[in-house]
């Protein structure tokens, strides 16, 4: 399958594969103008499968929203056609908005306006709690 | 601008300084009766405690300021459904400082974030309740003269009970302390605390009896064991006299044992106890009076 390669804009590599709608939807890739690839299932050397997504513009990218979803997935920087900034991405820290609290007994189930906010507590098992009740969030992937 | 939401905001420096400060207070009353002229406490408590209530009031009279507030949410603008964003940003434009009860876990949190005055928590649900755990740390720091080098044990419900968490992750923080849990299988300690303490590298261990261990006690942290949290009641008949405290079960501590409880009590420690001289839960109220002294002076920043 032939997709064009990108000239000035961002590649975003070695995402684990089936995740690659969940980042268009996260990261709001339907609401751009450009030119937006999702390559799904790509035969990827260390992982067997990947997905691929490009984008054909230099736009702000969340790379906290990334790393939470992936953090193996790397992302290229392109401009003219060549390859300018390589990014490997870690889970972060801390997460605004990309969680959902669903600890009834939690302030931010009732409080208008609230933030969403969540701390990294165990990155070997990749456990966010929130940090106003320190619930775990439970990962339904 | 500095707040208290859980008890690990301080370090064990800030802490040290804090049981300094308390302990000036008490040799020294008079020296403090003013010292917050012209200040204002408020109470925002959504909802009721009297105890944690009269003793942040208390606190902040006996240091000259004065207080306002309410007891139960039915009492504040919350009735009519104002969040607690709002209502702190109104209430630290008539105060100083604010003392928070509310039984949404995180609520102080959230009101710290959006607020110009110093935040107190005094309890969020089932969550933090760091100036109980002050209190505890004062009076033990007041009966052995240390908060290193000591076995605790905690009794009755370990698993539902913030108190016993806090105070768990207060002392993990001091050297070479061993805990001893005493509590009915259903109601052990939960996984995660186990696993805090096992990675600090603390000792501990679990038993069901009491009777068992007392002997090594320096300090015995009672909690209540409620009826509601068995499955059945069976069970609760069948274990509740174990956990009620009485001189037969004292009789191999030891002599310098400090009995501790962060009350309301119901019928964990037997009356005849009280008289005992080991039982230290009233002194243990009083402390807390005077920690809260020296708490609302350090956010204050008058201490």
């Amino acid at each position: 399958m032939n997709v064009d390669g990108v000239s000035t804009g961002i590649v975003l590599d070695h995402i684990q594969a089936g995740k690659s709608m969940q980042i268009y939807q996260l990261l709001h890739l339907d609401e751009l103008d450009c030119s937006v690839a999702i390559i799904q299932n790509a035969t990827s050397t260390k992982y067997g499968k990947k997905d691929i997504i490009k984008i054909d513009d230099r736009i702000e990218l969340d790379m906290d929203v990334l790393g939470y979803i992936d953090p193996n997935i790397t992302v290229n920087l392109v401009r003219d056609g060549k390859l300018e900034v390589k990014t490997h991405l870690e889970l972060p820290q801390k997460l605004e908005n990309v969680l959902e609290c669903k600890n009834p007994r939690c302030i931010t189930s009732v409080e208008q306006g609230a933030v969403q906010r969540f701390y990294l507590a165990d990155k070997e098992k990749k456990i966010y709690r929130c940090s106003y009740c320190d619930v775990e969030h439970e990962n339904r992937d | 601008m500095r707040h208290l939401i859980n008890i690990t905001d301080f370090s064990v420096d800030e802490i040290n300084e804090l049981i300094d400060i308390a302990n000036d207070i008490i040799d020294n009353p008079k020296d403090y009766m003013d010292i917050c002229h012209g200040k204002i406490l408020a109470t925002l408590f959504f909802e009721p405690s009297t105890r944690t209530r009269l003793s942040f009031t208390s606190a902040m009279m006996s240091l000259g300021g004065q207080v306002l507030g309410f007891a139960e949410a039915a009492s504040s603008s919350a009735a009519k459904g104002e969040s607690v964003s709002d209502t702190v940003r109104t209430v630290g434009c008539y105060s100083d400082i604010i003392a928070m009860r509310h039984p949404k876990e995180g609520a102080p949190l959230i009101a710290s974030e959006r607020t110009t005055v110093p935040i107190i928590n005094a309890g969020d649900g089932g969550h933090f309740h760091p100036t109980q755990t002050l209190t505890d740390l004062l009076t033990i720091s007041r009966e052995k003269g240390r908060l290193d080098n000591m076995t605790i044990g905690l009794c009755g419900d370990l698993c539902f009970g913030r108190t016993v968490h806090s105070l768990i992750e207060a002392m993990l923080r001091y050297d070479n302390i061993k805990f001893v849990l005493i509590s009915p299988h259903e109601l052990r300690l939960p996984k995660y605390m186990r696993e805090t303490i096992e990675a600090a590298g603390a000792q501990w261990k679990e038993v069901e009896r009491m009777e068992d261990v007392m002997e090594e006690l320096d300090i015995l942290y009672m909690t209540r064991v409620q009826r509601e949290r068995f499955f059945n009641e069976e069970d609760y008949v069948r274990l509740k006299d174990t956990y009620i405290l009485d001189l037969d079960k004292l009789e191999k501590a030891k002599e310098d044992l400090a009995i501790l409880h962060p009350l309301p009590r119901v019928n964990e420690i037997a009356v005849e106890v009280d008289d005992d001289p080991r039982a230290k839960y009233f002194d243990q109220v009083l402390c807390g009076r005077y920690i809260r002294m020296a708490l609302i002076l350090r956010l204050l920043g008058i201490k």
